[in-house]
């Protein structure tokens, strides 16, 4: 015990917390409430029971509790909550998270052990945070030759361009940060982005073993945008619009998927490349070129790259569930709201409570909600699992494959496609 | 600009083209050495294997060691393989101390050759798999491998670098009851061995990656000195265990097994194979084995060798393990030479590299079963 902290005295390690607390406090008054001022005053304010929400009236509700609800309620329409909670970044990262601590448990029950297990007492439920506050406190080494602000720009765009996409994802009828008529197209430009990115970050850093990771990167995601974008054009020609909302709610009766199995298929190959993800990983491939790209980034740096990749990973899980299986649609599951609450209120014993505000969400959002988490949460477990399986392929294999094989199913998908719009069968005035 | 340049040295024309990497000694995908690359885009113009980072000198060490306490210092190159690096030792002073071994340390010492083999295969075949990306296959075979370990444990008392051959014979006696738990492992690890088949060795990626990539033929093979499961992947039917048997080989049954391919996939799917004859072997040993008698002689303090010289070899893990004495009647050995086959193996590397992809250098590499550690000595 002694040996961990020798000169270990409790009265200074509280002077040492209540020092802490006051430069806090006093950082916090002189220039975060009037931040938080200043930014909520340019923000619009919505406006509730016919008086404009100012920030100071935002705050009401700490004197009367009864207004907590309104005011959240009346938030939740604001671009601001949209972007930043849900069904944006907040939303986004939270399942990126939950994708990295299914797939470090998943992955170890295949392999025979155990994965993370200490940190946090339930099943290193924690271990996450761990690792985070781990790369938050590294040092960040920058390569002496390298092209300094390209390189330190590079993450910071990466995962920009991560969240960019993460904005255009339906999640729920009507949540959508950016609703835009050509959807997929943004879509298709975002994703163009990320080779860009790739190859700047690879080459900032001058040095050999990122260079030819950036290079495989670029011949790899290039290679792939190509079937990508193909495999896509059957639903929009089924369809008839870009909107990704519109495409997901032409799949009430049924998802595309039950038609459009090969185009599904070629997408879900395409999105492994894209994510470089085992079989596909060779711009980051371990044995040959240590990490590929991301050899130089040293901590949070590599902490953005990582969080950049898998809001990308929930990104292309979600434009799957959107254009394939149906998005927010399927059967009834959430109970209805008790009515009883609006009108009664809680019978908390003796006394009754009244909670004006209530339901937040309507329940076709929360049963949206609830079959878009399911599907999505299917399909990146489909994402995660070829690492378990399968070894990394070769860059002639890949090549091959993304030229001749994906292109001509891509193709013979947007043939059936066609063949069922003019036969009739489907898309505007069809049969279904 | 001609300057006078040291003997040995030479100027070497630079081609804007190619650009050399240093894989290694710092690199996931080297162990201890340097293979330094020259890449023309994506293929590999010259390769030039560089070991020598882990030398240890037990060569030279040996000399200043008598012949029990050179024991537990020449296992140290391949700890997994312990039992069998010691293997030519013990058979070579026993020669020139002229002691006759009892028949149950024989076969003890077989079985505990043929465990030493898997785990140092298990191990080999675990980087194999990681080698390639495949991140089962490198926890599978590290976790099965304890299997052997603890029998290992149980019989000498070390989980690794076991120090249980002596000239002689073994150590100590199996503790009791050995022969069950050990029949029962060992059948264990040969179900288990044989369902990495459906996830690495029959695996279609593994296949269209790993096939017909660095080639070698059984020509080329054969005059350029490689050995063990290298020279056996290449069509040549060469195992010591069969063409020279030591202690009691030539009693038990078991087969060698020869590829005719030569490529990288041949090369890993050998020792594959011969973990399950060493299963085999293992069985029929304990079968065979006398059930109770003395496993060793008991030697004279500080031993002196006549004047004289003994050359032996024995099949390990990586091919043939030579090791020569030079004894001159002093306690110490005059000379230790070890001939490994690590090393024999690396020499083919840089004619298997030349030509192929960069994807495929970390499986060739490997495919060649080689040892960094035990190449250096």
């Amino acid at each position: 015990m002694s040996v961990i902290a020798p000169k270990f005295k409790f009265s200074e390690f509280v002077k040492s917390i209540l020092d802490n607390l006051f430069w806090f406090l006093l950082i916090f008054a002189l220039i975060g409430v009037p931040l938080v001022q200043i930014i909520l005053f340019y923000v619009e304010m919505p406006v509730i029971n016919g008086e404009l929400l100012t920030p100071f009236l935002a705050l009401t509700w700490l004197a009367d509790p009864s207004r907590t609800l309104p005011i959240l309620k009346a938030f939740m329409t604001t671009d601001l909550f949209r972007i930043a909670a849900f069904p944006g970044f907040g939303f986004a990262a939270l399942l990126a998270a939950g994708t990295i601590f299914v797939e470090r448990k998943m992955l170890a029950k295949l392999q025979l052990r155990v994965g993370p297990f200490y940190c946090g007492k339930i099943e290193g439920i924690l271990q996450l945070m761990g690792d985070g506050l781990k790369l938050l406190s590294k040092e960040i080494i920058i390569p002496a030759k390298a092209d300094k602000p390209i390189f330190w720009a590079a993450p910071v765009i990466f995962v920009g361009a991560a969240a960019a996409f993460v904005a255009l994802i339906p999640v729920a009828p009507g949540w959508v940060v950016a609703d835009v008529d050509v959807g997929l197209l943004a879509v298709f430009a975002v994703i163009g982005f990320f080779p860009i990115i790739t190859i700047l970050s690879a080459w900032s850093a001058n040095s050999k073993f990122p260079f030819i990771g950036g290079i495989r990167a670029l011949h790899q995601m290039v290679s792939f945008e190509i079937p990508l974008i193909l495999s896509l054009l059957g639903v929009v020609i089924l369809t008839g619009t870009l909107n990704l909302s519109e495409i997901a709610a032409s799949q009430s009766a049924f998802p595309w998927i039950v038609f459009l199995p090969v185009g599904a298929i070629v997408f879900f190959i395409t999105i492994l490349a894209e994510l470089e993800r085992i079989p596909f990983d060779l711009p980051e491939a371990e044995s040959e070129i240590v990490a590929g790209w991301l050899t130089e980034f040293s901590g949070m740096m590599y902490g953005l790259v990582q969080l950049g990749t898998y809001l990308k990973l929930y990104a292309f899980a979600a434009l799957f569930v959107v254009l394939f299986l149906g998005g927010w649609n399927g059967p009834m599951i959430w109970p209805p709201f008790p009515e009883e609450i609006i009108t009664k209120g809680i019978e908390a014993g003796p006394i009754t409570v009244q909670i004006p505000g209530l339901p937040l969400f309507s329940q076709e959002t929360l049963n949206g909600i609830v079959w878009f988490v399911i599907k999505t949460v299917g399909v990146i477990f489909f994402i995660l699992l070829p690492r378990g399986v399968f070894p990394r392929i070769r860059i002639d294999m890949l090549l091959s494959l993304g030229w001749y094989k994906l292109i001509g199913m891509a193709f013979i998908n947007i043939f059936i496609a066609l063949g069922l719009l003019y036969a009739g069968v489907l898309g505007p005035g069809g049969m279904l | 600009m001609t300057a006078e340049l040291p003997p040995g040295l030479a100027l070497q024309k630079v081609d804007e083209r190619i650009m050399t990497l240093n894989v290694g000694p710092q690199h996931p995908g080297s162990g201890h050495m340097r293979i330094i690359v020259q890449i023309d885009g994506d293929y590999i113009v010259a390769c030039d294997p560089d070991p020598g980072y882990v030398h240890r000198g037990e060569e030279k060490m040996a000399e200043y060691r008598n012949y029990i306490t050179n024991i537990p210092h020449l296992e140290r190159p391949v700890i997994h393989d312990s039992c069998n690096i010691l293997y030519p030792y013990v058979l070579g002073v026993e020669e020139l101390l002229g002691i006759e071994v009892p028949e149950r340390a024989k076969y003890i010492r077989v079985i505990a050759s043929e465990l030493n083999r898997c785990i140092y295969t298990m191990y080999w075949l675990a980087i194999y798999g990681i080698f390639l990306g495949h991140s089962t296959m490198f926890m599978w075979p590290a976790g099965d491998r304890e299997l052997l370990i603890d029998l290992m444990e149980k019989m000498s008392g070390a989980r690794v670098t076991h120090a249980h051959f002596v000239p002689g014979g073994v150590r100590n006696d199996l503790p009791p009851n050995f022969e069950d738990v050990c029949l029962r492992q060992v059948n264990y690890f040969e179900k288990r061995i044989k369902e990495y088949a459906a996830i690495f060795y029959d695996n279609p990626i593994l296949i269209a990656r790993t096939e017909k990539t660095g080639i070698l033929s059984r020509q080329d093979a054969i005059r350029l000195g490689t050995t063990g499961s290298v020279l056996r992947a290449s069509g040549v039917d060469y195992d010591l265990r069969k063409k020279e048997p030591y202690d009691v080989y030539d009693e038990l049954d078991f087969q060698t097994n020869v590829l005719k391919e030569g490529d990288s996939y041949a090369r890993s799917k050998v020792p594959w194979l011969d973990m399950m004859e060493s299963c085999r072997i293992i069985r029929h040993a304990l079968e065979k084995m006398p059930k109770s008698g003395s496993v060793r002689v008991k030697l004279k303090p500080n031993p002196k060798g006549g004047d004289d010289s003994v050359y032996k070899r024995v099949e390990s893990g990586r091919g043939s393990l030579g090791c020569y004495i030079v004894s001159d009647k002093k306690p110490e050995p005059y000379r230790v030479k070890l001939s490994v086959g690590s090393f024999r193996n690396l020499i083919a590397l840089p004619y298997l590299l030349k030509g192929e992809k960069l994807g495929n250098m970390p499986s060739v590499y490997w495919s060649l079963n080689y040892w960094p550690v035990e190449a250096d000595r």
